[in-house]
């Protein structure tokens, strides 16, 4: 296969190599997903082939995980990456409400500071239980409510389990954002921010530039997986509470530590919100056990009509 | 000539003549109305939707609520009219064009509200170039298309008798232009046996078609809420429920506006007493149907509840929230209803068609509680600092559209009812043959 194969062929081929060897080799899931800033590597790295031999191979350029490692435009877009099934993980045990996912999320997809695709949310499930911080964004669902609704066609599900907005093609009928159980779209009711992106270079897989009366939404950051780079929510959040990585591959990192997909939903009992909905979501909760720190913590810098917020769930009442 | 017929269009005949001054005057207010509403949907559309009182949570609004109510008061004429004509009912026929322009004005009014939700109104056209049929929006699309265009027709195929006595009136003083307007219009119709024969098979199957496209056209509207995950949205019960509303608002509708050209118009010799004893007797029947599907909906879903319903619940009957509207809907769609309808010493004509115009506004603000309230209570909790994105409300630029809907469905009825008179004079005429009734189809025998 080596023999016939061209230089594109044989990145496929390596970075399936690499896939393959994570099992094998501990740096091998963290360098496909984790974000490295060396562009001029020449240096060789070992993997595993699946005959079960070691080799030694040139280390591909950090910027081109996937191919293209441009953002997909049009028709492409709405395929997907081949071979890739994204999933996110969030410790909630880690969640102290920093908000800096938000934050992050906001700076890379050029969002107003009250635009928020990810939410972090005081929640209390019974009376009992002490309230914990819920970071929320859109769960990339495999049986989405909001895709079923649109009428034309501008909200999709991919093959590597993203679902992306078109924001050329929404007509802005909002039926999407009713339909979505996990009130995790919202719509552009005014001009967004200005943005350096030619509206012309618009791609779903980064949703720059917003276009007012469109939805948008938590899109995984796509263009930030082909450069083999983790989203933005991820590699913000200071509690590395953000976990994101391959289902295929088995392997969620959240930028320092990687672990195995599989493993941690087994060890921590990880669920998904809501799955008595049945829509199936690819983001996935760990219980907030052994709590890293006490949820009061994340009240201490937020202003005095932020923390009313809160009152309702605090006081033991769901608020409205 | 003097059938009954002609006899009777000479009373009309004054009422279509050259406009009075009052009548424009009155046509300038009514069209200054709906312009200030075509200014607030420019502004709406140069500004964007932030100029409404919709956000993320309550993403629609006054506008989805006033959609559902105008579709359902269509129900007047296309159930009512089109039930008639196949029942051969003949004591109503006074009332029936009334009915069925009530149909059309009201879905010509409510289908456009469907549109002032878009955010982007110039890709309307994507609905046609890049529709999904999955998508509940398009099967809305395509039946109130379709049921419009049947009630159109409908409305038309009742209008060509009396556009071709209008066409042969003599001593019928108008413009030349509408001499030849209704030359057009009558299609020719001269009252041979045979025009007859098609123009009443015409009616009867117009009437068969428009019925099941009627409840289809509600049915898939409701399905817009009800296919939604939703706490107060998911219920299998919404087509129906949505159905029965449409009807009970339909029919108060119509004793409203029937009181108002009844004394307008002077029309006591053609809709009598007995119109509006019949009609409260259908409202109150409609009173306890409605009342049963309401009370089926809210009992299953109270009985044993979720946490979201319950919050749902609550702030229904919290008066802080929702509650005054609430109280207002059981007050004047149930209690009030019920109470002066059912006891024989408050019944007479005003007092039915007060309690009508109370229905036709409950059965709004029921609209307006079946659509904001859920969207306010959605699975995850709001935890925001803004007001306008927790609570909605309603702002100038809805109440503009809104007033002005009302404005073009009241302009709708006066040029309709100075273009033909507002009774069917033919059809009118013909209840005093004694005519055996045709048959709907063909059975063996005789």
């Amino acid at each position: 296969m080596e023999k016939k194969a061209d230089k594109g062929n044989r990145r496929k081929f390596l970075k399936n190599t690499l896939a393959l060897g994570t099992a094998a080799l501990a740096t091998g899931a963290g360098t496909a997903l984790a974000n490295n800033d060396d562009k001029k590597n020449t240096e060789k790295i070992k993997v595993l082939t699946t005959e079960g031999k070691i080799i030694e191979i040139e280390k591909p350029l950090d910027e081109c995980k996937i191919n293209p490692c441009t953002p997909a435009q049009g028709k492409e877009a709405r395929i997907g990456i081949p071979g890739r099934s994204f999933v996110m993980v969030i410790d909630l045990a880690r969640c102290k409400n920093a908000r800096k996912c938000i934050e992050g999320c906001q700076k890379g997809h050029n969002l107003k500071p009250d635009q928020e695709w990810l939410n972090v949310v005081l929640m209390k499930d019974h009376p009992d239980q002490e309230p914990y911080w819920f970071p929320r964004q859109c769960f990339h669902c495999d049986n989405p409510p909001c895709v079923k609704v649109c009428p034309v066609g501008a909200t999709f599900k991919r093959q590597d389990n993203i679902v992306l907005v078109d924001n050329d093609r929404c007509i802005g009928c909002k039926f999407c954002v009713v339909a979505c159980p996990y009130s995790a779209r919202i719509f552009n009711w005014d001009e967004p921010l200005e943005s350096e992106v030619a509206r012309e270079d618009f791609s779903p897989e980064t949703s720059v530039p917003a276009q007012v009366g469109t939805v948008s939404k938590c899109d995984f950051c796509p263009d930030r997986s082909r450069e083999g780079k983790l989203p933005y929510c991820a590699t913000s959040c200071p509690m590395g509470a953000i976990y994101f990585g391959d289902k295929n591959e088995d392997a969620v990192s959240n930028g320092t530590e990687t672990e195995r997909f599989s493993e941690l939903i087994k060890e921590r009992a990880g669920y998904r919100y809501l799955e008595e909905l049945g829509t199936k979501p690819n983001v996935y909760y760990l219980p907030p056990v052994n709590r890293m720190f006490d949820y009061k913590s994340g009240l201490k810098d937020l202003p005095e009509e932020k923390q009313k917020v809160y009152d309702n769930i605090r006081n033991g009442k769901k608020s409205n | 000539m003097n059938t009954p017929a002609h006899v009777l269009m000479k009373e009309f005949i004054p009422y279509l003549e050259k406009p009075s001054a009052k009548w424009y005057a009155w046509v300038a207010i009514l069209v200054i109305i709906a312009l200030f509403g075509m200014y607030a949907l420019i502004r709406q559309m140069i500004d964007g939707q932030i100029i409404t009182g919709m956000r993320d949570n309550a993403v629609w609004g006054i506008y989805t609520a006033n959609f559902v109510f105008f579709m359902g008061l269509s129900y007047a004429g296309a159930l009512i009219s089109c039930s008639f004509q196949l029942l051969r009912i003949k004591w109503a026929k006074p009332v029936l064009r009334i009915a069925e322009l009530i149909t059309v004005s009201s879905l010509i009014v409510g289908a456009p509200y469907i549109l002032f939700c878009l955010g982007r109104l110039d890709r309307i056209h994507f609905l046609f170039t890049h529709g999904r049929i999955q998508s509940p929006i398009t099967w809305d699309v395509i039946a109130i298309s379709t049921d419009l265009v049947f009630c159109i027709a409908f409305l038309y195929f009742t209008h060509i008798r009396d556009f071709a006595k209008l066409r042969d009136a003599s001593d019928f003083n108008v413009a030349p232009w509408r001499k030849k307007m209704y030359s057009i219009l009558a299609l020719g119709y001269k009252g041979t046996p045979v025009q007859k024969k098609y123009l009443h098979q015409a009616h009867d199957i117009m009437a068969a078609i428009i019925i099941p496209t009627a409840v289809i056209a509600y049915s898939l509207l409701s399905l817009l809420f009800s296919m939604s995950l939703k706490p107060g949205w998911h219920s299998t019960i919404f087509s129906p429920y949505f159905v029965v509303t449409a009807g009970y608002s339909g029919l108060a509708l119509l004793i409203v506006v029937m009181w108002i050209y009844r004394k307008n118009r002077k029309l006591e010799k053609h809709i009598t007493n007995l119109h509006f004893n019949y009609f409260a007797f259908g409202l109150i029947i409609l009173t306890f149907i409605y009342a049963y599907f309401s009370f089926s909906e809210y009992l299953t879903q109270w009985y044993n509840q979720t946490k979201t319903f319950e919050t749902l619940l609550n702030n229904l009957v919290n008066f802080s929230q929702f509650g005054w509207l609430s109280l207002f809907h059981i007050v004047f769609a149930f209690i009030v209803p019920v109470i002066i309808l059912g006891f024989p010493w408050f019944r007479s004509i005003n007092s039915v068609t007060l309690v009508s115009a109370f229905i036709v506004l409950a059965l709004w603000v029921k609209r307006y509680l079946i659509v904001v309230p859920p969207l306010e209570n959605p699975f995850i909790p709001i935890q925001d600092v803004r007001p306008e994105y927790v609570n909605y409300s309603v702002s100038w630029v809805e109440w503009a559209l809104s007033i002005s809907g009302i404005a073009v469905m009241i302009l709708i009825f006066t040029v309709a009812s100075k273009i033909a008179p507002i009774i069917p004079v033919s059809e009118v005429a013909d209840m005093h043959n004694e005519e055996k009734p045709k048959l709907l189809f063909k059975t063996k025998g005789e």
